[in-house]
């Protein structure tokens, strides 16, 4: 492969004993569009941490095996040197400044300057821009991608797609561009300036440019790339033509089989009819995490997933009916509607929530388990009190005793109920978590990724946990998560989220490739028929 | 990227960003019309010496707030140091326009070391930089005390019948005389140069901004940058340069009290007009492109390989460096060294002053500067007058000036905020 600008050879990282990428082997031609696929956290940042040799690469003990641009071993010891060498990067989130204008940030300090006397005897820093020049310059990168838009218009009001074109345009008016790569390029962008993007895309290719491709859009992928790599787990599972293979295939592939919990039968569950809550375009402003009109019914004694790729708005539909963001839209429960933004209003209608935010907004870190756990009840339902004239006061041997039937009901392992639940580990506070949610006695409860940095032994628990609950208390339960593994062990019926809106919903039993398909937001087209499916599970 | 734009809802924001600088001038124009004492001649003396003696130090604020260290009160590090020089000068009894020289020299030097440590400290208390200058003001304070009451006498000897040391030999004195220039001190030793009628003054000045502006005009035709003129703006200002021209032609033809306003310097004047062509020939360089690239976004400027710290503590170390030669200026001008005083206001006066031109913590020029400088003296100068016709006592309007101080700082950093919320709201799309 002599025309190869860009290979990867063994690359392994561990962060901290923990490994996050194990030999990849990756190249890149010269002017060739080259995807690159995988869920979150199977390794696609961390490869290009390596490869601009971002700080948090370098700061943690660097990486095993080579990077060869043009054949040349290279190192980068940091974004600048990998800028240098030719290295472009266009963000998911723009680097632009929105008081500048398109020259501007196109330049940023990499201004055109002209000596002025002053600046013979200061230095360099203090010779004259060259408004002029740095204009044509940039002109010149615009019309490169066909945009007719003045070079000196103010960045701030500009549409998000022209943003998008101005980060590229400041790429490839670097001299000497070999590798440029785009980050989720088309997330933020409508359906024609994403076609116009991936146009650019291809023109640029065509000059001889080095693009790697980051997206989970698969249609995008098998439209515009040459070749595309799949990666999962850390691992590089396969690269393909783009003319040899096909979406469903990719799909599969990305999702895989997985290391599967078990999924646990019971006969003693009960899934009535009655529908418990409903959703009709709901609305939710959870940043980073938008919620563009969700339709939903749940059913009494239901465990529904809600699956998806990070930033699809998965979590903001908890977040928006326990009213933690602002959201808009009807939702009915228990035959009620509900006034969306009052979290007080939710919990006492019998909903409970177990956060994803479990440090930030779960936990009390420096305060007791047990206070904790009684916390929330104290507050909304007015439990654990006692009447003193005219105060109240907290009933501490009530708390004391519900906090000890819960810390043995759940087993959470600490030392005594006073200990400080900053203190205990990951999987004990989320058991601290779902306690105090259940102090409420809630019917409904949201779980909000339950298992995120928790071992696996605690994993399971935590799942056998929420599935007792289901089947003893017969409460409904809706669990958000982004491991379609855990997902697929307890649920009945799974909801794919993408862009904010319903992508379908799957039976747990369904296939890697239409799993993969529609959380890429590429409708697997037989999805209406998996409600009917997914009852027989019960 | 919503709510960056500004043209918004017109009028209503329009009022709300000058909202500052509109109660000043409200305020003014309400002391002209209730107190009748005020000449105009006095009122002019007045306002002129003010100005000369304080826009430098407002002038030193500027680069700062562009390069997004918002308001820097520490900007009494630089006037300490300014103290520190003159004191020396006189210590030696060096007077006259060497004497001031040397006095640039020591404050540059001694300002220089003062603002590389008070940028060190903004780099680690980044976000909260206006309140750690606020700080660091008063902590530099107690070292200044501890330097001119201690030091000297204890440490360094000093004969203890010098004029500026207090009679017991330790520590300088409470005020110190600097001595006209006339008898080799250092009391107008910049003001005194050469001086012309303050009518004069005017005149050169409109008649300067006027071709500033033509040439201005023309050079963006000839560079290909007409979409930097802006129609409405020329007419404006232009019309406004043409009016104060016309009043000072008016007053030299009919001799009216305009005549009688105290004649102004023109070398400080001169400095002043300096350091309003550095300010601007600074940000049309390299460090100055840099200055605002990290005052907008520190981290693009990061990303895109700018030295930030760096450029952080540089911009500190200008404005403080400026500000001990502002303090010299007006040091100069009152010709006695208020030595434990002098200085304690400065942060707040010039911040104030720059806030009611209408800068904010984010955006502030040349004209906010000078016109804020103007603006904000004209009420001092007519509060007291205010309190006297409106009370009886003209110490009530001293309060009220005092309150008003505070209270356009306040408004300011409460609009600041209110804005900043108002960009953060979280919405549903």
């Amino acid at each position: 492969m002599s025309d190869s600008l860009l290979q990867f050879r063994n690359i392994s990282k561990s962060y901290y004993g923990n490994s996050v990428l194990a030999n990849i082997n990756f190249d890149v031609r010269k002017g060739e569009i080259h995807a690159l696929i995988g869920e979150n956290g199977a390794g696609k940042s961390t490869l290009m941490n390596i490869l601009f040799g971002m700080p948090v690469i370098t700061g943690t003990g660097g990486y095993e095996g080579d990077v060869l641009i043009d054949g040349e071993k290279i190192s980068f010891k940091s974004p600048h040197e990998a800028m240098y060498a030719g290295i472009g990067m266009v963000h998911q989130e723009f680097m632009l400044i929105p008081g500048y204008s398109i020259t501007e940030n196109i330049k940023i300090n990499r201004e055109i300057t002209t000596p002025n006397p002053v600046s013979r005897i200061f230095g360099k820093r203090l010779e004259t821009l060259d408004m002029a020049s740095m204009n044509a310059d940039a002109r010149k990168a615009l019309d490169k991608l066909d945009m007719n838009i003045e070079e000196f218009t103010q960045v701030a009001g500009l549409p998000v797609g022209h943003m998008q074109f101005v980060e590229i345009a400041r790429e490839i008016d670097k001299t000497g561009i070999k590798i440029l790569v785009f980050d989720e390029p088309t997330a933020v962008l409508t359906e024609s300036e994403a076609q116009n993007l991936l146009a650019a895309v291809k023109r640029l290719a065509a000059k001889g440019i080095g693009i790697i491709f980051i997206s989970h859009r698969l249609d995008e992928i098998i439209s515009v790339a040459d070749r595309v790599t799949i990666l999962r787990d850390g691992e590089l599972v396969a690269t393909k033509d783009i003319k040899d293979t096909n979406a469903v295939e990719i799909a599969a592939l990305m999702i895989g089989r997985k290391v599967a919990i078990d999924r646990v039968q019971s006969d003693r569950r009960r899934i009535s009819d009655e529908i418990i809550l409903s959703l009709k375009d709901l609305h939710v402003g959870m940043p980073g995490e938008m919620v563009r009109g969700i339709d939903l019914d749940i059913r009494k004694g239901e465990i529904v997933g809600i699956g998806g790729l990070a930033g699809q708005g998965k979590l903001g539909i908890a977040n928006g009916i326990m009213g933690t963001y602002p959201a808009r839209g009807d939702v009915v429960f228990n035959g009620k509607p509900m006034i969306l933004g009052d979290p007080r209003a939710a919990m006492a209608s019998g909903m409970g929530f177990v956060s994803e935010d479990r440090k930030g907004v779960g936990l009390l870190l420096n305060e007791s388990i047990e206070l904790n756990i009684a916390f929330t009840a104290m507050q909304v339902g007015n439990k654990f009190l006692k009447q003193g004239g005219p105060f109240r006061f907290q009933d501490d041997d009530g708390i004391r005793k519900h906090a000890l039937k819960m810390i043995k009901d759940l087993d959470i392992r600490c030392e005594s109920p006073v200990q400080h639940a900053g203190s205990l580990s990951g999987g004990n506070q989320q058991k601290v978590c779902v306690a105090r949610a259940l102090t409420q006695d809630p019917v409904f409860l949201f779980v909000s990724e339950p298992t995120r940095g928790i071992d696996i032994g605690a994993k399971k628990l935590i799942l056998d946990l929420l599935l007792k609950l289901n089947e003893e208390e017969g409460m409904t339960i809706v669990m958000t998560s982004s491991e379609l593994a855990e997902l697929r062990s307890i649920c009945d019926r799974i909801v794919i989220v993408c862009e904010g809106k319903v992508e379908g919903v799957l039976p747990p039993d369904a296939s890697d490739a239409e799993f993969g398909l529609m959380m890429s937001g590429s409708r697997g087209g037989k999805t209406e028929d998996s409600p009917e499916r997914s009852a027989d599970h019960g | 990227m919503d709510g960056l734009n500004r043209n918004s809802n017109g009028a209503g924001s329009w009022i709300l960003e000058n909202l500052v600088t509109i109660i000043f001038v409200a305020f003014t124009l309400f002391g002209f019309m209730v107190s009748s004492g005020v000449s105009v001649g006095y009122f002019f003396s007045e306002l002129s010496s003010r100005v000369f003696r304080n826009s430098f130090l407002v002038l030193s604020l500027i680069i700062p707030v562009l390069a997004g260290l918002g308001l820097n009160f520490g900007i009494v590090i630089g006037a300490m140091s300014g103290q520190v020089a003159i004191a020396i000068a006189r210590y030696f009894e060096m007077g006259g326009l060497s004497g001031l020289l040397f006095c640039f020299a020591v404050a540059m030097v001694a300002a220089a070391f003062c603002g590389y440590f008070t940028g060190k400290l903004y780099n680690k208390t980044r976000g909260q930089e206006m309140i750690a200058s606020l700080i660091v003001g008063f902590f530099a304070n107690g070292i200044y005390q501890f330097l001119f009451l201690f030091v000297v006498g204890v440490i360094i000897a000093v004969p203890a019948t010098h004029p500026m040391i207090k009679p017991d030999g330790i520590g300088i004195r409470m005020t110190v005389d600097l001595v006209p220039v006339k008898q080799g001190g250092l009391k107008y030793a910049l003001d005194n140069i050469y001086q012309i009628p303050f009518v004069h003054a005017l005149l050169i000045v409109a008649v300067g901004l006027l071709l500033l502006l033509a040439v201005r005009y023309w050079l963006n035709i000839r560079k290909g940058r007409s979409y930097l003129n802006s129609p409405l703006s020329l007419v404006v200002n232009g019309g406004l340069c043409l009016a104060i021209a016309g009043v000072a032609i008016h007053a030299m033809v009919t001799k009216s009290p305009l005549m009688m306003v105290r004649k102004v310097p023109v070398v400080t004047g001169l400095l002043i007009i300096g350091l309003c062509v550095f300010t601007v020939l600074i940000m049309k360089t390299k460090l100055g492109q840099d200055f605002r690239s990290v005052g907008q976004s520190q981290h693009t400027a990061e990303v895109s390989g700018i030295n930030v710290d760096r450029t952080r503590i540089i911009a500190t170390m200008i404005s403080t460096v400026l500000a001990s030669w502002g303090q010299i200026i007006y040091l100069q001008n009152m010709g006695t060294l208020n030595t434990y005083n002098a200085h304690t206001q400065i942060g707040m006066f010039s911040v104030a002053a720059l806030l009611v031109g209408g800068a904010s913590t984010s955006k502030a020029g040349i004209t906010h500067a000078i016109f804020g400088t103007i603006l904000f003296n004209a009420m001092f100068i007519m509060s007291p007058e205010i309190g006297q016709s409106l009370f009886g006592q003209a110490i009530l309007g001293e309060y009220f000036r005092t309150f008003m101080v505070y209270g356009v700082i306040g408004v300011a950093l409460g609009i600041h905020v209110w804005k900043a919320n108002k960009k953060s709201r979280i919405m549903v799309e």
